[in-house]
């Protein structure tokens, strides 16, 4: 939903979509087979026709949709509060309620769809029959209203009297029933439909843009079947649900729900706290994908021991190197990416890293004229070979499997049964502490995850 | 309401580039139908259906004087930024309720606010067409305002925004349908996405390896996916029947769901090129506002115009409960970054910690 009433080649946006639904079902609710059962209702000495209880509404609404007496109860509530049903008792308390109160359908004429927005004179006339009929009658709103509309549009209040005037002869012809269901009906619209005193402006714009639909080449797109893909939601689904606190709890328990923040504890990624330790199910994660490994903090720092062991630390220091670049202030790029071509890519680096020479030829060009992109081929290609080469063996690894086997699985804390025993909810350090006192230097700032080692160039 | 001049439109170039935009989808779909798909609920069939689920308020975050209509997580996984019609933007540790942080932007309507990466930061805009960074200070008696940055410029409100990868670069959409990715430090544009035919209201980054792509979504109905190198719009989709309100990609960054003020939920798949699945329901007539996954991408959580929440399997294409509690408008929704919860804002003027 936006704020502009006009769409681009200005003209008046169509009405909300929830508006047509919402006809739609009143629609069927006055089915004369499948509806809802009217019949007369009595109101003081007059009887009403086609009424029905709040009761019946919300036993439809349950029989139609399927849902809890709840929800249909709240769904029965919108198509009052939108003027679609009115209430015969209480008309000014737009409230469903579930027993035998008297509702009726609002005639299509006064329907929101039809008649938004409502208009000031339409208004005017109304309270001025209020006012013209019984003297005293209106509300301490619809007098403000009143005076207001009186001042706003004082060029035409001839017309306005004369109009509401007009209304009341013609209402005094009609049947008492008929006149009372007719002052229910325009009631009930304007309970739901009335201006506000002073109405809030939204900002209008003209639009000083044709934007012309962009045409892309479908046609070069590859076409796989769906059904080969849905597997693959499945699996990803099965795989992550044991990490999924919302769906299957965490240990030792839901920080939110026990008030304990052991589970962030032992998880943290910061540098406040030093976990000895990580847990079982924090190590299995880094074996589902290499990003899961590199996101963790701490999976990163242990890949990066492994690869020192290997003699080949340097392709996660150019991973990272090349990812500062990516990410950090524009200013900084040359400078950066020349520290990089030092470190990692001149002939006789103290860290080289083995590329392959037609990546390697095309980076060098690019260096000529450096930017924020520069580095992208030779980063990718480092990325894969540390993919496919490194990280399966890293999984394999005695380092992994040791810590694998040493990792914790929290013990379960439970809720605190008694109420006056909840636990005190400790503040934590804010981050922006935690950085504040580093030096400020243009590197890229990511979460606190990634600093230490970004700062490793 | 204002009579609006409508500029001349070059109306047989636009024509014709309408006709064959039309051709060209047409010629797609009949392609999509020619592979005979199974649709994603018939594949999970065979899997458990989820049990009785019981979530609650455990949290109500009350302060803002006005309608909140954007909230962000910060990575610490306990702290928030959100942001309200009467201009105020507030970070709170959602834990222990305590605010932390208050800045009065000088507009109303502060439609998006996002929170930096490092934590030290948070970005905000809305009828003022910018977005602002501001630096959290914790000298309690700094004036935050003071060392605002104003960042990415548009010509009309800006409607969402976020951080990439660092604080140093910010990605927006406005109501003036285009996207901008800015460079903080110099507030310059570094590219810039153009494709809507109408106001952009969301967008959302990939969690890719290569981290180069984001979807959007708009008031012409289709949502598009973008390489944020070269602006372009890589793919784009076109089921809605209305305004999409709200994009979030799937965990595995393979798909993503959008919400719309047609009342549903949708998921399409980025491989499949196509709208995989649909989350609809005949009590819910009102729009989606805003969407979000759970951990594991099973379950979707959707705020909705008629106060409530409702939580979608989204294997099996039910829903899973129906959460009532705020007394407005539900305007936004996040889950936390490590799961746990999830948080949403109303225009009842509090948030909600649900888990």
């Amino acid at each position: 939903m936006t704020i502009n009433t006009l769409s681009q080649d200005g003209v008046q946006r169509q009405q909300m979509p929830c508006l047509t639904k919402m006809e739609r079902m009143i629609i069927s609710m006055q089915d004369p087979d499948m509806g809802i059962k009217l019949r007369n209702q009595r109101l003081l000495i007059t009887v009403i026709p086609h009424a029905m209880t709040g009761l019946d509404i919300v036993e439809w609404l349950i029989k139609k949709c399927s849902i809890s007496d709840e929800e249909a109860l709240h769904v029965g509530q919108l198509f009052v509060k939108y003027g679609y049903i009115y209430p015969l008792k209480e008309p000014r308390n737009l409230i469903l309620k579930a027993d035998d109160s008297s509702y009726r359908f609002q005639t299509p004429y006064y329907w929101m769809s039809t008649r938004w927005p409502a208009s000031e004179l339409d208004y005017a006339i109304y309270l001025a029959k209020k006012n013209i009929r019984k003297q005293g009658e209106l509300i301490e709103y619809e007098k403000e209203c009143y005076n207001a509309l009186h001042k706003r549009i004082n060029h035409t209040w001839d017309f306005v009297v004369m109009q509401a005037r007009e209304q009341l002869r013609a209402s005094k012809q009609r049947r008492k029933g008929d006149r009372i269901v007719l002052e229910c009906q325009e009631q009930a619209y304007w309970l739901v439909n009335r201006p506000p005193v002073s109405p809030e402006h939204y900002k209008l714009t003209t639009l000083t843009k044709n934007t012309i639909a962009m045409l892309t080449p479908w046609c070069s797109l590859k076409y796989i079947g769906v059904s080969n893909l849905n597997g693959s939601y499945v699996k990803y689904c099965e795989q992550y649900q044991p990490h999924d606190p919302i769906m299957q709890g965490c240990l030792p328990s839901n920080p939110w729900i026990t008030d304990d923040i052991m589970f962030w504890n032992m998880n943290s990624e910061t540098y406040m706290f030093i976990v000895a330790l990580p847990t079982k199910l924090r190590v299995e994660r880094w074996s589902f994908s290499f990003m899961e490994l590199l996101n963790d903090q701490m999976g990163r720092k242990e890949f990066l021991t492994y690869l020192e062991k290997e003699f080949s630390a340097e392709n996660l220091c150019f991973w990272q190197a090349c990812e500062d670049v990516r990410h950090g202030e524009t200013a900084k790029i040359p400078e950066k990416v020349d520290e990089v071509y030092k470190q990692f890519l001149a002939p006789g680096a103290s860290r080289w890293v083995n590329i392959d020479s037609k990546t390697m030829e095309k980076t060098l060009e690019g260096l000529k004229r450096p930017h924020r992109f520069v580095l992208d081929d030779a980063q990718m290609h480092i990325y894969f070979l540390m993919k496919k080469d490194s990280y399966p063996r890293y999984l394999k690894s005695e380092l992994y499997k040791n810590l694998l086997a040493r990792a914790i699985v929290p013990q379960e804390t439970k809720k605190s049964v008694f109420p006056f025993m909840r636990r005190q909810r400790h503040s934590s350090p804010s981050p922006a502490l935690a950085t504040q006192t580093a030096e400020d230097d243009g590197k890229a700032k990511y979460s606190n995850s990634n600093s230490g080692t970004a700062s490793r160039l | 309401m204002a009579a609006q001049e409508v500029a001349s439109q070059p109306s047989d170039t636009l024509t014709t580039l309408k006709t064959e935009s039309e051709t060209l989808k047409t010629k797609l779909e009949e392609e999509r139908a020619k592979l005979h798909d199974v649709e994603l609920h018939q594949v999970a069939e065979k899997i458990e259906a989820l049990g009785q689920f019981v979530m609650k308020t455990r949290r109500t975050l009350k302060g803002h004087g006005n309608k909140v209509l954007c909230m962000d997580w910060c990575k610490d996984k306990r702290r928030i930024v959100s942001s309200s019609q009467d201009g105020k933007v507030i970070v709170w540790d959602a834990f222990t309720t305590n605010k932390e942080h208050a800045v009065t932007m000088p507009c109303t309507w502060v439609m998006a606010c996002a929170y930096a990466p490092s934590g030290c930061a948070v970005a905000c805009g809305g009828l003022d067409n910018k977005c602002s960074v501001y630096p959290l200070s914790l000298d309690k008696n700094e004036n935050l305002a003071a060392k605002k940055k104003s960042v990415a410029m548009h010509t009309n409100y800006l409607s969402a925004c976020c951080f990439t990868n660092s604080d140093m670069q910010i990605l927006t959409s406005s109501g003036d349908g285009t996207c901008a990715l800015w460079d903080v430090e110099s507030g310059q544009m570094l590219q810039s996405f153009h494709g809507h035919a109408a106001d952009v209201l969301c967008l959302d980054l990939a969690p890719s390896e290569t981290g180069n792509t984001f979807v959007s979504g708009g008031c012409d109905k289709k949502a598009c996916v973008w390489d944020m190198r070269t602006g372009q719009c890589i793919q784009s989709f076109e089921t809605h029947e209305s305004d999409i309100n709200s994009v979030r990609y799937y965990p595995s960054g393979d798909a993503f769901a959008s919400g719309s003020d047609d009342a549903t939920c949708r998921l399409y798949d980025l491989r499949a090129d196509r709208e995989v699945a649909i989350y609809s329901k005949e009590s819910i007539i009102f729009g989606t506002s805003s969407v979000d996954f759970s951990l594991s991408g099973r379950l979707l959580f959707g705020g909705y115009n008629d106060y409530t929440i409702n939580v979608w399997d989204v294997l099996k294409g039910t829903r899973v409960s129906i959460l009532f509690g705020h007394e407005n408008r539900v305007s936004t929704l996040r889950v936390s970054p490590d799961g746990t919860a999830f948080c949403s804002g109303s225009w009842d003027h509090t948030l909600r910690i649900w888990a």
